[in-house]
Formats: structure tokens, C-alpha cells, sequence
């Protein structure tokens, strides 16, 4: 195995910015697409089971359930169904989303505290206003810490969604990998983890800020 | 969310700018699996405007009572009526629209900022953006909050006694002929607590609410009812007249003991000062103002352990004095006044 060089590096990341910069993209990408359909469905869940003790219990426990199942044994059984790509890539990082984001709508709406909730029923809001209108607005930064979880979660899984041909920065962690011995196998390694991590880094702090500005300037400790 | 127009009763009850009747009927209520019942053949009627205190020991069954009537609890059987209405056969979510409802956690919404919780019902009833931000103003004011400094606030930046005078202001947005109030001031300190009630007799001299108001607390319950409903188990009364009747003459032993020591201290609080027969003043004693009660007259006495007071009126000029004698005299006329009619 070749040993590190940073002339080589440099050489290396000169001659391929814009693929890792596109590669960086789609991973971008597919974990916001993952994310939108998780927090539609594990909100949503979150929402319908929050106040019924066994429904939720069953929820939340198959969730975590289903997140122990190792990613890249996820990928293997899905992707002779789902064929190579995408589709497979998002089903997997979906699936590995849900649980944080159930878990901390459950959490968040049981929080809502009971004297709030006996206002906003006496005050004649329907079912439905009292969820969207007050409900979901209190347990919304909770809500969105589990989203936060998720997001580190699935930058992490999409790298390795490249075993089955799935976009982003894992295609050249897999290319190191496969390609060790030659003169930039430590280099597409290299590239493609320092990536996610930075990646990881940044979308974590966009999160502070979107927590920041969607939640009511009421509900800051 | 389709806003069904108000049908009859709604309309009569939205219409109703002061207190309308409240007639509860054999109402009772079950919870499931239990064998007896939480609120059993519950009977009242309430006079438009009249303030009617529900008092009685905790798990007594009276906050139930109470919540049956914006039906967050559901009776299993009796009716509801209100301005002469069945309320029982509406949609709830309408019917509370126009029933001011306070309890004593206040429940906020923390998320909305203090103009904004006062605009929901206003907004659920649809009214136009001009209408809703005069009637924030308004009520803001009645209620002694400044709305240019509050306004914009969330419920955690105010005080416990604010954050009452919000949900009260809340309770009033769009005008409702009748108010529920689960021990509102239960949960403050005696000084804010004794402030929040002057404000709201006065506030409700102006309104004139139907009123229902729960609490534990006898002496408030003297000071703030037209009538008092004393209540025991499963929500039976044990009597329901006005204050100083109950005071003069508990119905029974439980009545009694709910009063308490000292019911002739409490029915002084119900004598103004005015309603006494003064002796001439006395040169060097302390003076108290006519506006007071003869607790209040009674209670200078101790304090200063002078053997008369004298009473000035708002001028500030002496219009006689007060002994022990003369008030235990105003007393036993109040008394003998009560039996004779």
C-alpha cells in the first residue's frame, strides 16, 4: 500500500473537485429526500399513537427494533427488490430515520403540559386545530432534535449505501476500498470520509439555526 | 375547518351581551368502571348575571359539576340549559366558543405571544383583524395589563398574578354571556391572590357574567359570591343561599364545619361600616374610613387596643366612632334582621 503524500492529495483533489463536489450533493440530497418522507411518516405516527399506551409502546419498540438491523445487511436484502440506486438508498435511510423522529414526536407531545391542553379544547378549537395549532408548535423543537439525530444518522448510512450503487460520497470510500494497493486508494478514502464528516458537521449546525428560527421565541429556556 | 353559522341557541347565546340563565337539571355523572357516581342528580338554576361560588372539599365532585357544563366531561344523564336552551344537543367545539372557561394552571399557550392568546377565540369565531386587535386593546386594559408593554410578551415573561389576568382576559375575548372559573387564584400568593379578587368584583360590576366559580376556599367564596353552593360528596348541596344567610344559619353540621371557626369575624366582612349605629366621636382614637367593613373597624380595635374608633367619611371628616359594644350591636341587628325576613 501506498503511503500518504500531500502533494498527492493536492494533486488529487484539484483534478476532481467537481466530482467530489457533485458527489457531495447528491449525498446531500438523498438524506434531505430520506428526511422529508421520515418526518411525514414519523411524525405522523408519533401523532396517532402519542396518547395510546400499547400502540405506542409496540411504535416505539419496533423502531428500535429495526434500527439495530446492520445497514449494510438492510441494503443487501432490499436491493434484489428494489434494484440499485436510489430507490433502495432512500427505503434504507427512511427506515433508519423513523425511529428517532417517532420517538421524540411521542416524547414532545407528551410533554405538552395537560393545562394547556384543557385551555385549548375550552376555548372550542376542534381536534385537528388543537394539534396544529397547539400541539405541534410546543413539541416542534423536540420534534426537531429527533430530526436533528436522524439527519447525523443517515449521512452516516448513506456513505455506505454505495455498495449498492447508491449516490453520494460513499462511491468513493467504496472506490478506495475496492481499489486498495493503487496510488489514490487512500486518497478517495480519504476525500470521501473527510467529506462526510465535515458534511456531518455543517448540516448539524444548520440545524441550530432552523431550530432557532421555527421555534416560538415563547418556548426558549 | 368549516365554521357552521351559529344555529338558535348559539345565536341567542352569542347575542347575549350581559349574563344569561343557567339551569342545571338531575345531571349526572358516571365514570366508567366506577360504582357510585362522581356528580349524582345535581339541581340549579342561576339567575343572568349572578356570581355562583362552588365550594366543597377536594374530590367532592364540584370542579366535574363545573366542567360538565362546557361539557369537557360529559354528563351521563341530565340536562344542561342554557338561556333556556339545551346545550347537550349542540356541537361542543361551537358551544365553548361562547363560554369563557379559566382554570387555575391558567393554561396559556406558551408558543403564542399574550395578544395572540387572547385573539383565539376571536379567530375561531372568525372575527376581522381591526375588530380582534381593538378587543385585545380593550381587554388588556380592563384586565390592568398595559398592552404596550404586553402585548408582544410570552406567558413565561409575565408573573404568576399577570399570567392569571391574561387568562382571564383570554376567558372574556369574545364576549361570553357566561364564565367558568376553576379556582382561578388558587395557585398565587395570599397578596396577589386578595388583589385579583378585588379586581374582579369590580370587573364584574361592570360585565355582569353568569358566573360559576369553584373553589376550596370559604372565605373566598364569601367574598366574591352572590350565592355560595356548599357542596359534599358526589356533588350533593348541602345548602345554597346567599353569604350571610349561610353564615347566620348553616343548613346542617357539615355546613357548619365547612364555615369554620369565627363565622361571626367572616359575616363582619360582610357589613360596611355605614351599616352601624355610631357613638359620638371620641377625641384622640384612631379614625377608619366609612368604605370599610366592621372587620375591618373591629380589626383596628385589636390592633391598636384603643377603646373606640372613629369612623370619617370620604372628606375626611368625623362622623362618630365605633366601640367593641357597637359593633357586636350591628351584629345581632344584622342577625335578627336576616330571621325576620
Amino acid at each position: 500500500m501506498s503511503g500518504f503524500d500531500i502533494g498527492r492529495l493536492v494533486n488529487f483533489l484539484s483534478q476532481r473537485w467537481e466530482t467530489i463536489l457533485s458527489l457531495t450533493g447528491q449525498h446531500i440530497a438523498v438524506v434531505a429526500i430520506s428526511l422529508v418522507i421520515a418526518m411525514v411518516f414519523g411524525i405522523g405516527l408519533g401523532i396517532v399513537v402519542w396518547n395510546k399506551p400499547v400502540s405506542r409502546s409496540v411504535t416505539v419498540t419496533a423502531a428500535a427494533i429495526a434500527i439495530t438491523i446492520p445497514s449494510l445487511a438492510l441494503l443487501a436484502i432490499l436491493s434484489p427488490i428494489l434494484g440499485l440506486g436510489w430507490g433502495p438508498t432512500v427505503v434504507a435511510l427512511v427506515f433508519y430515520s423513523l425511529l428517532p423522529i417517532i420517538r421524540n414526536t411521542v416524547v414532545g407531545f407528551r410533554e405538552v403540559p395537560r393545562d394547556v391542553l384543557e385551555a385549548a379544547r375550552g376555548t372550542g378549537m376542534s381536534a385537528t386545530q388543537v394539534i396544529f395549532s397547539t400541539q405541534l408548535p410546543i413539541a416542534w423543537p423536540v420534534i426537531l432534535a429527533g430530526v436533528r439525530v436522524a439527519a447525523q444518522l443517515t449521512i452516516g448510512i448513506a456513505a455506505i449505501a454505495a455498495y449498492v450503487a447508491g449516490p453520494g460520497l460513499g462511491q468513493y470510500i467504496f472506490l478506495g476500498l475496492s481499489s486498495l494497493g493503487s496510488v489514490n486508494a487512500l486518497n478517495y478514502a480519504l476525500v470521501g470520509t473527510v467529506a462526510v464528516v465535515i458534511l456531518a458537521l455543517l448540516v448539524d449546525g444548520a440545524f441550530v439555526l432552523i431550530t432557532r428560527y421555527t421555534t416560538s421565541e415563547g418556548l426558549r429556556v | 375547518m368549516s365554521e357552521s353559522t351559529p344555529t338558535g341557541i348559539l345565536s341567542t347565546i352569542a347575542g347575549a351581551a350581559r349574563g344569561v340563565s343557567l339551569e342545571l337539571e338531575s345531571v349526572r355523572k358516571t365514570y366508567d368502571g366506577q360504582a357510585s357516581a362522581a356528580v349524582d342528580d345535581f339541581t340549579m338554576r342561576i339567575e343572568p348575571g349572578e356570581l355562583v361560588m362552588l365550594v366543597g372539599p377536594s374530590g367532592c365532585g364540584k370542579t366535574t359539576t363545573m366542567k360538565m357544563i362546557n361539557r369537557i366531561i360529559e354528563p351521563t344523564s341530565g340536562s344542561i340549559r342554557l338561556a333556556g336552551e339545551d346545550i347537550l344537543s349542540i356541537d361542543p367545539d361551537q358551544l365553548r366558543r361562547h363560554i369563557g372557561y379559566v382554570i387555575q394552571q391558567i393554561g396559556l399557550f406558551p408558543h403564542r405571544t399574550i395578544a395572540q392568546n387572547i385573539a383565539t377565540v376571536p379567530k375561531l369565531l372568525g372575527w376581522s383583524k381591526g375588530k380582534i386587535a381593538s378587543r385585545i386593546e380593550e381587554l388588556m386594559t380592563t384586565v390592568e395589563l398595559d398592552p404596550g408593554v404586553f402585548a408582544n410578551r410570552y406567558p413565561r415573561q409575565l408573573s404568576g398574578g399577570q399570567q392569571q389576568r391574561a387568562g382571564v382576559a383570554r376567558a372574556l375575548a369574545a364576549d361570553p354571556p357566561v364564565m367558568l372559573m376553576d379556582e382561578p387564584f388558587g395557585a398565587t400568593d395570599p397578596i396577589t391572590r386578595e388583589k385579583l379578587q378585588a379586581e374582579f368584583l369590580r370587573l364584574q360590576a361592570v360585565i355582569g357574567k353568569t358566573i360559576i366559580f369553584v373553589t376550596h376556599d370559604f372565605d373566598e367564596a364569601i367574598r366574591l359570591g352572590d350565592r355560595i353552593a356548599v357542596l359534599s360528596d358526589r356533588s350533593h348541596i348541602e345548602q345554597f343561599d346567599t353569604p350571610a344567610n349561610i353564615l347566620a344559619n348553616p343548613a346542617n353540621e357539615y355546613v357548619e364545619s365547612f364555615i369554620g371557626l369565627g363565622a361571626a369575624l367572616k359575616r363582619l366582612v360582610l357589613i360596611p361600616i355605614s351599616r352601624a349605629h355610631y357613638d359620638k366621636e371620641v377625641p384622640g382614637a384612631p379614625s377608619i374610613e366609612v368604605s370599610g367593613s366592621l372587620r375591618d373597624a373591629l380589626d383596628l380595635l385589636v390592633l391598636t387596643g384603643a377603646s373606640a374608633v372613629n369612623v370619617c367619611d370620604e372628606k375626611g371628616r368625623t362622623v362618630g366612632s365605633l366601640s367593641h359594644a357597637t359593633v357586636s350591636g350591628a351584629l345581632r341587628a344584622e342577625r335578627q334582621d336576616e330571621e325576620s325576613v
